[in-house]
């Protein structure tokens, strides 16, 4: 066998046993493979800030103070200016604490994208079931409407929308509803359609059970795995169209703080404050990054079936 | 075949009318039609002046009688009139789209030249180093914020080292323009294809004609380049014409962040100016090019792969 062939076949070391006398850096080495410890943490600190922001950061995410405009972080401060007070991550345009300002947006992010995917599941999910379920006519209209939302120019239409209902959470919130539920629809429904034909499914109907009573205790069960994975999955692409929403101007209003509105407001002082845009999108990228690494482990982890070779 | 290609146009057809109609309902629904045209407060207009532009605009008649009207003027090369400018929207549109074109091209240039060659050395050297890198680069492309990448690329290369120009492309031709831009245009499909070549070539490595051609003692590089390579291209060959269509929409953000002169920038500013003829005829471009894209994309099946026929 050719060298890059014995590579190929050989064993992954996705699962390495920690056998004894292995050395410590690589038992925590392998610790690290098998389990998402580093997203795991950066998901952690995020929905902590979320829900204890008040008490975690330093200051009041709207409190301005206009002397320490653009107030460069502390490791950078060369003591020419006299500042009120210092800033970890330094200040933005009006003197608000960029810091702060990245804990209270991860209530926001995890709020609108928590809402979004919920509602989108709801939606998705159902309209997959009812597609395969009863197939014809109905399939056909759900399989074009899936069509026409594909088709339509996502970010376009919601800032038209965002425009025309005035920007608001809730507006935006469901403006991030309709961006998931296409994806349940379909991969619900490809699902749905191998379930029905099941024994005991077929079991369950000569039995005489309603439709309904079919879909929700027989049908359903066997779908959750998907749907969690692809909710997984969906979270990060919700976090991230937010935040290229709110950045385009069509998303959270101002002052509140939101990730994507700061590196917007960031940008025009780019030259002289980079801080106040670069944090806020690191954050961002973090998150949506931990998100989607998440997701492929969920996947891999709960359903082998479901992992695409290697991936 | 013929009856197939029958139904799939039908299907297009039917997905542009809907998507049109969504678009050019959104333009309704929201309060009066009338004030995004003309508010009664303001241009000191009188009741009459305001009665005789309702008519004019055709905005008296039911609502999908203003829609089939609009139909009808579509097909005939009539988009209306831009709201703002007082000129022909197809003016307008055609006046742009050239810009986005180009935009969309170097993107999807980048994505397929760079997210191809990585997915299949990081499929054929499967848990090496370099896998590692090319899977790390997948995740990194998925997860950034195309906005920031972009504003973080200026507060480098424009503001820091003063190498390529933050944005105003100017009339003449520079490559030099095109490099921050396209990046940001490119990056996230250059990881969705990257994802999407490795693991369709780490599926043909672990088929059984592979295993079969190794066996009968052919080279490693005959394996991979001539019968693997081949094979696993299918999917990415395909996906490519998604993607274009999928990137023409996605300069929005790249021309915001660098003051593209294209359609996308026009498009965000006729949603600032109410300039609804302007939005619908831009969607309605959008729309048509995704389907035909989509149709070429699973004609483009048929021809490289000669195991798929439609009836």
């Amino acid at each position: 066998m050719s060298e890059i062939s014995t590579r190929y076949y050989s064993e992954d070391t996705e699962v390495a046993p920690s056998l004894p006398g292995r050395s410590a850096g690589r038992r925590l080495y392998a610790f690290i493979r098998r389990w998402p410890i580093l997203p795991g943490i950066v998901l952690a600190a995020m929905v902590i800030s979320a829900i204890f922001a008040p008490w975690i950061a330093p200051q009041e995410p709207n409190i301005q103070a206009l002397r320490d405009r653009n107030a460069p972080p502390i490791w950078l401060e060369d003591g020419e200016r006299e500042l009120t007070q210092s800033y970890l991550l330094g200040a933005d345009q009006v003197g608000r604490d960029v810091l702060s300002r990245i804990i209270y947006g991860a209530r926001i992010s995890l709020a609108v994208a928590g809402v979004a995917l919920v509602s989108g599941l709801v939606v998705g999910v159902t309209l997959g079931l009812v597609a395969a379920w009863y197939g014809g006519f109905i399939d056909e209209i759900i399989a074009r409407a899936v069509d026409i939302w594909h088709a339509l120019p996502f970010l376009l239409v919601a800032i038209v929308v965002v425009t025309l209902f005035g920007g608001s959470l809730t507006v935006l919130m469901g403006v991030l509803a309709m961006v998931s539920w296409a994806g349940f629809v379909r991969n619900v429904r490809a699902d749905v359609l191998t379930l029905r034909e099941r024994e005991y499914v077929l079991m369950a109907r000569v039995c005489g059970a309603s439709p309904a009573r079919v879909i929700v205790r027989h049908i359903l069960p066997g779908v959750i795995p998907t749907i969690m994975v692809i909710a997984t999955l969906a979270v990060g692409g919700l976090i991230l169209t937010e935040a290229t929403l709110s950045f385009l101007g069509a998303g959270i209003p101002a002052p509140t703080p939101s990730w994507g509105l700061m590196v917007s407001e960031g940008r025009e002082y780019l030259t002289t404050a980079w801080w106040s845009s670069f944090f806020p999108g690191l954050a961002i990228f973090l998150v949506v990054m931990s998100l989607n690494f998440m997701g492929d482990w969920i996947r891999d982890y709960t359903d082998p079936r479901l992992r695409q070779l290697g991936d | 075949m013929r009856r197939y290609l029958i139904r799939r146009l039908l299907a297009s057809v039917v997905t542009v009318i809907g998507a049109t109609f969504v678009v050019f309902a959104l333009s309704r629904v929201a309060g009066d039609p009338l004030l995004l045209y003309a508010n009664p407060e303001g241009y000191g207009r009188t009741p009459e002046q305001i009665k005789a532009l309702e008519k004019h605009l055709g905005l008296d008649k039911p609502f999908i009688v203003q829609y089939l009207v609009w139909v009808g003027h579509m097909l005939q090369g009539d988009l209306g009139q831009s709201l703002a400018g007082e000129r022909r929207v197809s003016k307008v549109i055609i006046e742009k789209v050239g810009a986005t074109t180009q935009l969309a091209m170097a993107g999807w240039a980048l994505a397929t030249f760079v997210g191809v060659p990585i997915g299949i050395i990081s499929a054929v050297y499967r848990g090496t180093l370099l896998d590692y890198v090319g899977r790390f680069v997948a995740l990194f492309g998925q997860a950034i914020p195309n906005f920031w990448l972009g504003i973080v690329m200026v507060l480098l290369f424009s503001v820091w080292q003063e190498w390529l120009p933050s944005g105003l492309r100017g009339e003449g031709f520079d490559i030099k323009h095109f490099i921050m831009p396209a990046i940001v245009v490119g990056t996230s499909s250059m990881a969705g294809y990257l994802r999407i070549t490795r693991s369709s070539m780490l599926e043909i490595l672990d088929s059984e004609f592979i295993r079969l051609a190794r066996g009968k003692g052919a080279s490693p590089t005959t394996v991979i380049w001539k019968h693997a390579l081949r094979n696993s291209l299918i999917q990415p060959i395909t996906l490519s014409t998604l993607l274009l269509a999928g990137l023409l929409n996605g300069t929005l953000v790249a021309e915001a962040v660098f003051a593209w002169p294209g359609l996308g920038r026009t498009m965000l500013e006729a949603v600032n100016n109410n300039d609804f003829p302007v939005l619908t005829g831009g969607v309605l471009v959008f729309v048509i090019i995704y389907v035909v894209f989509s149709l070429v994309a699973d004609l483009l099946y048929i021809v490289v792969d000669p195991r798929i026929r439609y009836t």
